[in-house]
């Protein structure tokens, strides 16, 4: 039983998508990022990701660059994402950590993980770690009871599907595009391919991320995927403060509900 | 010599790395899975045209009519007087078409995008070096390019900047992060994962995931392969110590794989020690670095106590990289090359120092591994042979020079 099966569970129950929300630890300030995060988990959604403010982020688009920079300007230090992670946590929110790799790597695999899991997050999602290289990951995710999420393309072979949702847990991130994260007018129809193909190697709950804003879109994902995660659009309305990403997670809400229940 | 020698294959060598790109605990790929497939396409590319014997005839002729291969073996003995009078060799590199040792790996990059069927190349740049040098293989091939390069960087090098614009390439300036290498890497990774269909990423230094490191070495192994041999012809004998330059470690790689199998000769990297190691400000990676990922590799980089990247230093904007080759690590780790610094200073000194004694104005790059040689020579003491790689030509840092110099205040 993975620590992440009873969010799926609910959501499953209620015939609906569960709703992810993005937002980075540190921005734009320590605090600031946990009456955001706390915001987004009382207004609806299942489940947060909390991002690591990362130097160089490949695979992130201006938004999240600027955001991570904010974070790191400001004073971001590794050891606050575990403060902002136990006060999600502790008011009743569910969380798990996106996170390049290098800064687990650099705290130490195990150590991040046992730190981690006592701050109540739930798993990690690895943007840059393929499960070719995650062995350290592997076993200290089992040794703290974190779930794995990793993460599969509309590039990802059969082959690399397959061996990638073997090493997962929690749920599968199925990218949504080729590029980076960032709010798009359409997510495309390679979404919805990739988690049909997806499907085919696993019964895990499958979510879509990269290019979700606005409520029509969550609807859309929500009739394929067990899961919409959306990011770049709540950095966008933090400018707003809580009332901003309130407003975000209402319309989204509404979204995953009015689709109709994916056959999974 | 009169002929260039065959590109040796070196078909999963005793040198290579694992099946899944490690020497050891570096390298490998920590890149993000949407790219995955597009490694394994070169991979098996490259793999394919390493056994082919039409893509070495055609990479060898290339090699040889256009880049202007082999480059000269030079004894420059009047800069060895200051190098404890023992013997100084350069490789001239510079003397290859565009200036510098990183024409033979776009050469070989651009030939693979053409078999890969792909017509769009992407590349970064810190100095102008390889994106001058991916602009003229696009060129000669007919390819699309684009050229992602630091803003601070175009202000630097605006003369390369042109020389790229006229070559035919687009020039994107990155204006994220600190606006140097590093953050033009970061810029092409992710043009390279919008448009990887039809885009082939040429990197230029044996960094980044799987096969870039071994690619890319192999590419610049002729440098060590043609050395090697010219150093017997000349002096019927092997040097005591080879040194190259070392940012990402792209020319040091490749010319020390000519000698890796001569136990007796030292492999010395010459990292930029800026302004001073105390200081914080420099570029020795291997030096003053530790293990972590960087732009697809586990190596040794600058890094802060949370694993974020720091920025590095150097008068030359070629080595100004927090990051370096994961094969570099492994010959660390287990002493078969050994890592040393050069400041600023050191090395400006020995750029003047080649240009009044020999005649060559070296690139500030390559500077770095002179300023080496000058002290190996002390150590190793007149019967001390040394090989340089002159890995590139230093017209292109006549700005830089004349500020250090302080020529503009003569005028």
């Amino acid at each position: 039983m993975g620590a992440l099966d009873p969010v799926f569970e609910r959501t499953r129950g209620e015939g609906r998508g569960a709703l992810i929300g993005y937002l980075p630890a540190g921005f734009p300030t320590v605090d600031g990022s946990v009456d955001l995060l706390k915001g987004m988990v009382d207004a609806g959604c299942d489940l947060v990701e909390v991002g690591v403010p990362y130097s160089d982020p490949v695979m992130d688009g201006p938004v999240i660059q600027a955001a991570a920079e904010t974070a790191l300007k400001a004073g971001f230090r590794l050891r606050d994402l575990f403060t902002v992670v136990e006060a999600v946590s502790a008011a009743g929110g569910r969380a798990v950590v996106m996170t390049y790799w290098n800064p687990v790597f650099r705290y130490g695999v195990d150590a991040f993980s046992r730190d981690l899991a006592a701050a109540g997050g739930l798993g990690i999602i690895t943007p840059d770690l393929i499960p070719d290289e995650a062995d350290d990951w592997l076993a200290a995710s089992a040794a703290h009871g974190l779930d794995r999420i990793f993460l599969v393309a509309p590039s990802s072979s059969e082959e690399r599907i397959a061996s990638t949702v073997a090493a997962s847990s929690g749920f599968v991130y199925a990218t949504a595009v080729m590029g980076v994260t960032g709010a798009r007018d359409q997510v495309g129809v390679s979404a919805s391919g990739l988690v049909e193909r997806t499907r085919a190697h696993t019964s895990l709950p499958i979510g879509v991320g990269l290019g979700v804003r606005s409520g029509a879109q969550a609807a859309e994902v929500a009739s394929f995927a067990d899961a919409v995660i959306v990011g770049s659009a709540f950095v966008s309305r933090a400018q707003e403060g809580v009332s901003g990403v309130r407003a975000l997670v209402t319309e989204l809400a509404d979204g995953v509900r009015t689709a109709p229940t994916p056959i999974g | 010599m009169t002929d260039a020698p065959k590109i040796d294959p070196h078909v999963q060598g005793e040198h290579d790395p694992d099946t899944k790109g490690h020497f050891g605990p570096y390298g490998g790929r920590y890149m993000p899975e949407a790219l995955i497939g597009a490694l394994d396409e070169l991979s098996a590319e490259y793999d394919k045209a390493r056994l082919d014997p039409e893509f070495t005839a055609e990479f060898t002729r290339l090699l040889r009519d256009y880049a202007g291969r082999p480059s000269l073996l030079t004894e420059a003995p009047r800069f060895a007087e200051h190098a404890g009078g023992a013997r100084v060799f350069l490789k001239r590199e510079d003397l290859n078409h565009t200036g510098s040792h990183k024409i033979n790996n776009v050469l070989g990059q651009a030939l693979l995008t053409k078999r890969m069927g792909k017509k769009r190349v992407i590349a970064e740049t810190g100095a102008g070096q390889h994106g001058v040098a991916t602009a003229t293989a696009c060129a000669l091939m007919g390819l699309d390019c684009v050229v992602y390069m630091g803003e601070v960087d175009t202000e630097r090098q605006a003369l390369n900047v042109a020389r790229m614009k006229l070559l035919g390439a687009e020039v994107i300036p990155v204006k994220s992060g600190s606006r140097t290498l590093k953050d033009a890497i970061n810029e092409a990774l992710r043009d390279w994962v919008t448009n990887v269909d039809t885009t082939h990423y040429l990197l230029g230094t044996a960094a980044g995931g799987h096969p870039f490191p071994v690619m890319v070495r192999n590419f610049h192994k002729v440098i060590g392969i043609e050395a090697r041999a010219q150093y017997l012809e000349l002096t019927g004998r092997l040097p005591d110590a080879v040194t190259a330059c070392v940012g990402g470690g792209s020319n040091a790689i490749g010319i020390f794989h000519g000698f890796i199998d001569d136990p007796a000769v030292r492999l010395v990297g010459i990292e930029p020690g800026g302004k001073g190691i105390e200081t914080g400000e420099h570029g020795a990676t291997l030096g003053h670095g530790s293990p972590g990922m960087l732009h697809g590799a586990m190596s040794y980089l600058l890094q802060d106590e949370d694993g974020q990247t720091t920025e590095a230093y150097s008068i030359s904007a070629g080595l100004d990289y927090p990051g370096v080759g994961p094969e570099h690590a492994w010959l660390k780790d287990t002493a078969r090359a050994e890592y040393r610094s050069a400041t600023d200073d050191e090395a400006m000194h020995a750029f003047q120092l080649l240009s009044r004694t020999e005649g060559i104005i070296p690139a500030i790059e390559s500077s770095h591994a002179l300023a080496g040689a000058l002290k190996l020579g002390q150590e190793l003491g007149p019967e001390g042979h040394i090989l340089v790689n002159l890995s590139g030509r230093g017209d292109k840092d006549m700005d830089t020079a004349a500020k250090y110099f302080g020529f503009y205040e003569e005028s």
